[in-house]
């Protein structure tokens, strides 16, 4: 930098702090900016258009304090916000403009709904006086995302951005977190007001983020758990964003409880605890399924029973007693009925019912689950892991991929076969190491939501796997990671196929494959194009140094493997079926 | 679990899109609403709504969780009838030629307790409050004398059983309401329905 810009930097330096510090009258825009400076806001995945024209001109003068990320497609503003959101546990935040703008928001927004994660979206609209008039760039955005957020406001006035804005931050992470949205006019960006400083909101009247806690319900929960002889714990994403992740291991190994997560609440224990295992639903394990059936105390932590986990309802988990640990008082008695409603933060639950749980140990009923582990292992993870032809599998790409990340990477997934293979192999040992679309199943999730992770928590690694066909929904992101260079590995398992609907035609069609076989570019080459290196591997004795040079590059790269093209994801729990049907190979189905 | 016509109250603030909010939990899972009514409540600016819909408690009570939900919504409460005052208003227009030759319909009128609203030399207005029965018993009375046109309001209800629930709602101009103001109702009615 030399002497010029420098004075410039600090000429603009001083206007800026002069605004701050005398000035009082701003425009809304600034108001916005004043807004994420006081919510802490370091990072903002954005693409600016007409109606949001005044935000962008002040973010112009908050450079210096404000990151801001222009993507290149509003899905992958708001799929990066989240992967942001879920890798530091903070609000992610999103800019885009008015009408398409906005509705290329819907996605992700329905994923961050579904999946309890915390984005704020400021969306530019037309001036307040064409609303409803068809303007250019009109769309009616706050009743198309009324469905899929959290909480949304229109705002038409300068002077209601700051407690708007204050709202939305505190809305968007407290309780159940989810996403919200803010729609600013452009009057209201323009217009200049009364500024009287930021107050951040942690109370509104009509909104409470958690129940209040009974304790006679906790004393229940404690006496069932110690009366148990088969006591299970299932747990989601709740444990995680409750940040009680300490909690909940003092719990299970307190009371010596066998536990198993559900997709989304993957690594808030590492992989490798004693008591964990394994995953629960449809390509989970076998053990955690099939004894779902089997044991006598269900207890269910920050988890929703979501039809994936759960199967045919009727057959599911009918001869235990059921715990349900929960913030949301909505998601109590909806799918299973409860027995014991623990409702409340499990921040605060967990350590009140591990203070009342007797000291135990179920050594027999471990090793039932390790019996059934056993048994997958012979039926289905051996020759995942080891096949007996050259054809490369999924799983041994994930297994050499946990030897050389020693389980410390943040792996993103997208959506399809890999992500189950993914979820059912990867090693990891910290928490909020699992970012993937789990309730939405949001294919072309896992590149901006990788890339978002990566500014999450630089101090990670981030690896994206994704399979080919999720891969070409969302590669112009591609662009992004040229321009502003965030660490990102792209791992593809290219099987040149739509995996998962092939593997459902196959099991359930008839082999009746319909627009499965998708075609995909030269991967490495486009990579290319877009200044990110690449390799594509086709054979075993490759992989390991693929996979390593991959790691070792410093800044982004793109590793494409080829796999197996018709390899199913075992064991199934196929759907209209209970838990305790799961299947460990197509001729059981 | 059998159908019944439940009336669900709900406490709101007063805000813009939030009977958009509302209407959508019942059309998302494809639940007509049978009767819609918004009113403000006898607290300054709390807003309330009476729903009317047929459906089994079970998806009532989930419906009302997902309601109470909403970051704007106060409370909310389901009753069946017999826990609820609650009347509907309905008109019903007439030619005033008929009125005048047929004597015994100003006396059929009179007994559906019907009164006159407006009278015109070619029709006459007539408004009856009740229940649902007795509204609909008056169209059937009215049809053979060329009943031109009719229409009835949304429901409006009064729960029964409201000890202190003024307080209640009263509670929520406090920074810190009390436990009973705030608690989930039917989180508090688990005992009543499953039993351990």
């Amino acid at each position: 930098m030399n002497m010029e810009t420098l004075t410039i930097k600090s000429e603009q330096k001083e206007k800026q702090e002069s605004r701050r510090e005398l000035s009082r009258t701003i425009s809304g825009s600034v108001a916005v900016m004043e807004a994420l400076i006081a919510e802490n806001v370091r990072t903002i995945f954005g693409y600016p258009g007409g109606a949001i024209m005044p935000i962008y001109d002040a973010l112009f003068d908050y450079n210096d304090q404000l990151n801001h990320i222009l993507v290149r497609h509003e899905q992958g503003a708001i799929h990066a916000a989240q992967g942001f959101a879920r890798a530091s546990g903070e609000v992610g935040v999103v800019f885009a403009t008015s009408g398409p703008g906005a509705t290329n928001l819907v996605t992700g927004l329905a994923d961050a709904q579904i999946d309890s994660t915390p984005v704020v979206c400021i969306t530019g609209q037309v001036f307040a006086h064409l609303l409803g008039t068809d303007a250019f760039q009109e769309t009616d955005v706050i009743n198309i995302t009324m469905p899929v957020t959290k909480w949304n406001y229109q705002v038409t006035d300068a002077s209601e951005i700051p407690a708007v804005l204050a709202k939305a931050f505190y809305i968007a992470k407290s309780g159940r977190p989810g996403p919200v949205v803010i729609d600013i006019t452009k009057n209201a960006q323009l217009q200049l007001f009364e500024y009287k400083g930021y107050q951040t909101c942690d109370h509104i009247r009509s909104y409470r983020p958690a129940p209040i806690i009974r304790k006679e319900y906790v004393e229940k929960a404690a006496h069932l758990i110690n009366e148990a002889e088969r006591p299970f714990v299932i747990f989601g994403q709740g444990v995680i964003l409750g940040k009680a992740e300490e909690d909940f291991k003092n719990f299970i190994e307190k009371a010596g409880l066998p536990a198993a997560w559900t997709i989304m609440g993957m690594s808030a224990i590492p992989t490798d605890h004693p008591l964990a295992v394994g995953m629960l639903g449809m390509h989970g394990n076998y053990g955690p399924n099939l004894l779902t059936n089997e044991c006598d105390v269900l207890i269910a932590v920050g988890m929703r029973f979501d039809d994936r986990v759960t199967g045919r309802l009727d057959k599911y988990a009918k001869q235990a007693k059921v715990i349900h640990l929960d913030i949301d008082p909505a998601e109590i008695d909806k799918n299973v009925k409860t027995t014991v409603p623990v409702w409340g933060d499990c921040k605060e639950t967990l350590p009140m019912l591990t203070a009342l749980v007797e000291q135990k140990l179920y050594p027999q009923w471990l090793q039932k689950f390790k019996d059934c582990q056993q048994k997958e292992e012979e039926k289905v993870i051996r020759a995942e892991m080891n096949p007996d032809n050259e054809v490369l599998t999924m799983g041994e790409v994930i297994k050499e991929l946990n030897e050389l990340t020693n389980g410390n990477a943040i792996i993103v997934t997208d959506v399809g076969q890999h992500q189950m293979v993914a979820c059912r192999y990867a090693k990891m040992n910290q928490t909020k190491s699992n970012i993937t679309s789990g309730g939405l199943g949001t294919m072309g999730f896992a590149l901006p939501a990788a890339i978002g992770a990566s500014y999450g928590d630089p101090s990670r690694t981030t690896v994206a796997v994704i399979g080919d066909g999720g891969f070409q929904m969302t590669l112009q992101e591609l662009g992004t990671i040229m321009q502003f260079k965030p660490d990102v590995k792209i791992l593809i398992l290219n099987n040149n196929f739509l995996g998962m609907v092939r593997q459902w035609q196959q099991l359930f069609h008839e082999k009746r494959y319909s627009f499965v076989d998708i075609q995909s570019p030269d991967f490495v080459q486009v990579a290319k194009g877009f200044g990110i290196p690449g390799n594509s591997v086709t054979k075993r004795e490759d992989l390991k140094t693929a996979i390593k040079k991959m790691l070792e590059h410093k800044g982004s790269y793109l590793l494409e493997v080829m796999v197996g093209k018709e390899n199913n994801v075992f064991p199934m729990v196929p759907q209209g079926r209970g838990v305790a049907e799961i299947v460990l190979c197509k001729e059981e189905v | 679990m059998e159908k019944k016509e439940y009336t669900i109250t709900v406490y709101t603030e007063n805000q813009v899109g939030l009977l958009n909010r509302i209407a959508i939990i019942f059309s998302r899972r494809k639940i007509n609403i049978d009767s819609l009514n918004t009113s403000p409540s006898e607290v300054d600016s709390v807003h309330r709504f009476n729903i009317v819909i047929n459906e089994t408690e079970d998806v009532v009570r989930k419906l009302c969780r997902q309601i109470e939900k909403q970051v704007e919504v106060l409370k909310a409460y389901y009753n069946t009838h017999d826990e609820i005052v609650w009347q509907e208003l309905a008109l019903y227009k007439v030619p005033t030629e008929v009125i005048a030759a047929e004597v015994q319909v100003e006396r059929l009128l009179r007994q559906h307790g019907a009164h006159t609203v407006v009278i015109r030399n070619d029709y006459t207005v007539f408004a009856a409050v009740g229940h649902r029965e007795e509204t609909d018993k008056l169209i059937k009375v009215l049809e053979p004398y060329g009943l031109i046109e009719f229409v009835r309001s949304a429901r409006v209800a009064i729960i029964k059983n409201s000890d202190g629930f003024h307080e209640k709602l009263k509670e929520f101009e406090y920074r810190e309401p009390g436990t009973e103001a705030i608690e989930n109702e039917y989180l508090d009615k688990h005992e009543e329905i499953f039993t351990m």
